[in-house]
């Protein structure tokens, strides 16, 4: 039960995102719809779990002096190995979220993970560590995605909410709106936290 | 013609933190003076333009020659981490009065993410080398127009109430979007 407090933690009470706020450029870069918020989730999951469970496992022959490179080669392959998986398979994503996906390797919620956390504890522990504080990032990217997709498009993961000719507030989708409705998705958050 | 076209492209229509999303890390969190944001931009074209052009070579002269691109992000990242801390270290020896005033900003230029989205989109857009460079310069310029501008409306920010819910963050964020719509206005002045 212990080892579970891992996991819900990067969900809620430290979500990367919405409460630490860390790792804002991909966030406000490809949230224009629910559906690349999912993917840059699990791209972003993905590496934040393996690269934790590595360092974890590597943390008691690297010297501390050149720990920081050496993390950022690890995260860095894993990033390569994301990129070419992403590239074969899902292209039409790959393409939609652009320079983001190498530009994973600079998200600093991976490396404040690696050196906040997997560096200190046990391979298990980092492994859900690294889950939750993806799934989290999962969660608010998808959730400001589907926001903006809503107010911009109209639609909710491709499918269509509003009628054919209805007028949608354009703005969500283009880079203004990205800012505003954060802002307001961070402000609602701070007064549940305050009232909680 | 084509360089102008290239220059205000980046700086103004497609500015790189208002409408690309790079660099949004220190664009949030050392923004809270004009000083320490033109000192931070001021890093940042330094950086930016000198790691450009090493990641360029690099590209043209060994990853594509070995038929190693794939590994462009592991490279990249590593050249740019190891030129930070290279120009640390020289400008500490020579310049001490230009250390002073950027030393600060270098170690926190290494985690940002215009670095490397710039040099990876510099190959992307297959640049020759001028261009890159004109790219590059490009992108910096317009990423200190957007922090300078920015900083001079957060110190206005300081002095009027703001509810207590959208402190901080939250309207910042905001008034980054509606500086963000400003921009906006300057599409269409090239395609």
């Amino acid at each position: 039960m212990s080892h579970f407090k891992h996991f819900v933690n990067g969900i809620i009470r430290e979500n990367p995102t919405l409460v630490l706020l860390i790792g804002m450029c991909p966030t406000l870069a490809v949230s224009t719809s629910a559906n690349n918020g999912v993917g840059m989730g699990i791209a972003t999951t993905f590496v934040l779990t393996m690269s934790n469970i590595v360092i974890a496992a590597i943390k008691n022959v690297v010297p501390n002096k050149v720990r920081i490179p050496i993390f950022v080669v690890v995260i860095a392959s894993f990033v390569t190995i994301v990129q070419m998986t992403m590239e074969a398979f899902v292209p039409g994503l790959y393409k939609a979220l652009g320079v983001f996906v190498p530009l994973i390797v600079v998200n600093c919620i991976i490396l404040a993970r690696a050196e906040a956390f997997a560096q200190k504890n046990s391979i298990l522990d980092s492994l859900l560590d690294g889950l939750g504080m993806g799934v989290g990032f999962t969660i608010a990217l998808t959730t400001l995605g589907g926001i903006r997709e809503i107010l911009g498009n109209g639609t909710f993961f491709g499918m269509s909410l509003v009628g054919e000719n209805a007028n949608t507030i354009l703005v969500f989708i283009l880079s203004p709106g990205a800012f505003i409705a954060l802002g307001y998705l961070i402000a609602l958050v701070n007064q549940l936290k305050k009232t909680k | 013609m084509e360089y102008l076209i290239i220059l205000i492209s980046a700086i103004l229509v497609n500015n790189i933190v208002l409408a690309k999303f790079l660099g949004i890390c220190p664009f949030l969190g050392v923004s809270n003076r004009v000083g320490t944001a033109a000192g931070m931009s001021a890093a940042v074209m330094f950086v930016m333009v000198l790691a450009t052009m090493v990641t360029f070579l690099l590209q043209k002269y060994v990853l594509d020659p070995f038929h190693i691109a794939y590994m462009q992000t592991i490279v990249f990242i590593l050249v740019i981490a190891a030129l930070v801390q290279m120009v640390e270290t020289i400008l500490k020896k020579i310049s001490p009065s230009l250390y002073q005033a950027l030393g600060i900003f270098l170690p926190l230029i290494t985690t940002n993410c215009a670095v490397l989205g710039i040099a990876i989109l510099t190959i992307q857009n297959n640049y020759n080398l001028l261009e890159g460079v004109v790219f590059t310069a490009a992108n910096a310029a317009g990423f200190g127009l957007a922090i300078i501008i920015f900083a001079g409306l957060r110190e206005r920010l300081e002095l009027v109430g703001v509810p207590k819910g959208m402190k901080g963050f939250p309207i910042s964020l905001i008034m980054a979007g509606l500086l963000s719509l400003a921009f906006m206005g300057f599409s269409g002045i090239v395609k």
